[in-house]
């Protein structure tokens, strides 16, 4: 097995936790971003789609979801960066016997609400949501999703029937969103007890009916902090926005090269700002013409622009998975994603200017970011 | 009855370090064996078996030298004495 190379982030800096098929690694540098620092691999061996980091009330604690091919999926905590993880003794997100169904993979990790300092989510494989109340150390399955009508209807996608999507709604909460793959949006505004799909005008290209209340293969929603009404969503075929918290959902693929691609990201304090990669749909799913190009919206959508000062723009097929990108909460924002091939690029300047942060790393599948204050 | 569980590298952290462990106890079946097991290393175990009660797609139980998948699967009959090799698969990318 690979030496764990370890880094010792400080206060003020910013982190970027970046989840491979191969292992989890941490990178570390001071708030003008420009210098870098790499810690890992963690888990050597171990896909990490679900990474997080928790910051409220002065935790600094980072949480991983390793699955092994072999020995299953845990979710597994690190209070000193990296340096130590927990190790519980049976896997602590587990489906209960009358699930009939065992955990494949841990998609997304996301900590609760500030008003709730011990909650805690996770989406997982097959598509269910787990809520922990008391900081990780034990997980329940929400049953009022898992029990939904629909869900046997749920079909897989390419990367199986995972949640991979959570959204704590900002302005009430009992107010949460999930994005399944392949079932679409559901929303549920009594803190899980009933949930019901909010995919209207999102299409299903591959079902006879492309406008179907639930099926649709949503691979990303982002949520506007500032204007909770405001989301995002890039689709399997589709880029959309919602004003009206997901009743609706309205096409902004406006000067795409294609308005395919798994990961978005929305300004933190912006609504109108989001930032995409398209690829090139839908067997190839790569970057059209070889050019690695994020575009970057400031109009919510009416139009999109390339921004690719710093990234290859010739013999560059790659492909940035959903939850693969990444900003941070700086002035100006920083954004990051990472590749199938196993690069890291970075913007401190909100996508005017990237610079390659690691190569060489296996696939990248998550990177989140993260300000330690 | 004692059987002899042989554990494989990577959760030999999980069994006190130990490569082996004979274990007395009453199992009928491959899975009554695993259920023993469990009781005293329930780490090894829950890296073995899903939550379904069922052996992970990728690890191999070979029974005094069968593959318990050939031999009836966690109902296979398992006599006293027996050997229970634990081996992850040939898999991975």
């Amino acid at each position: 097995m690979p030496v764990t190379r370890n880094i010792k982030p400080e206060k003020g800096d910013v982190l970027l936790l970046v989840g491979t098929m191969k292992g989890a690694f941490i990178l570390r540098a001071d708030d003008s971003r420009k210098k870098w620092e790499i810690g890992g691999p963690y888990f050597p061996g171990s896909a990490v789609y679900g990474m997080a980091y928790d910051g409220r009330f002065g935790r600094h604690r980072i949480w991983a979801g390793p699955a092994s091919m072999h020995w299953g999926a845990l979710l597994r905590s690190s209070d000193d960066f990296g340096e130590t993880w927990t190790d519980p003794s049976v896997a602590n997100v587990r489906f209960p016997e009358s699930a009939e169904a065992a955990l494949k993979n841990i998609w997304q990790i996301v900590p609760g609400r500030d008003s709730e300092a011990d909650t805690l989510y996770c989406g997982v494989e097959p598509a269910a949501l787990f809520k922990s109340t008391d900081a990780g150390d034990s997980w329940n399955l929400v049953e009022g999703l898992w029990n939904h009508p629909q869900r046997p209807k749920w079909q897989p996608g390419g990367g199986g029937l995972c949640l991979h999507t959570i959204l704590l709604d900002p302005a009430d909460a009992s107010r949460i969103r999930v994005a399944v793959s392949t079932a679409g949006m559901y929303v549920t505004e009594d803190a899980g007890e009933t949930w019901r799909p909010s995919n209207k005008g999102v299409r299903a290209d591959f079902l006879p009916d492309k406008h179907p209340e639930f099926g649709q293969c949503v691979h990303k929603v982002a949520q506007s902090k500032t204007r909770p009404e405001r989301m995002f969503l890039q689709n399997h075929w589709g880029l959309y926005r919602t004003d009206d918290r997901g009743e609706t959902w309205t096409d902004i693929a406006n000067g795409v090269p294609s308005d395919f691609g798994f990961a978005m990201c929305v300004h933190p304090t912006n609504s109108d700002t989001a930032w995409i990669v398209p690829l090139e749909s839908d067997g190839f799913r790569c970057t059209p013409e070889g050019k690695l190009r994020v575009y970057k919206t400031e109009n919510a959508g009416k139009k999109w622009k390339p921004m690719t000062k710093g990234l290859p723009q010739g013999g560059a097929y790659e492909t940035i998975l959903r939850d693969a990108m990444a900003v941070d909460a700086l002035n100006p924002v920083g954004v990051y994603f990472g590749t199938r091939n196993g690069k890291l690029f970075g913007s401190h300047d909100e996508g005017k200017r990237w610079s390659e942060l690691a190569d060489g790393l296996p696939a990248v599948v998550s990177v989140k970011a993260a300000y330690i204050s | 009855m004692p059987y002899t569980f042989v554990i494989p590298g990577p959760l030999r952290d999980l069994s006190g370090g130990h490569s082996e462990v004979r274990l007395d106890g009453d199992a009928s079946s491959v899975r009554d064996a695993l259920s023993l097991l469990g009781t005293h290393y329930p780490k090894v175990r829950d890296r073995i078996v899903t939550e379904l009660g069922e052996v992970r797609p990728h690890i191999n139980i070979f029974i005094d030298g069968d593959s318990f998948r050939d031999v009836g699967g966690l109902s296979a009959p398992i006599r006293s004495g027996a050997e229970i090799l634990i081996l992850p698969a040939v898999s991975g990318g």
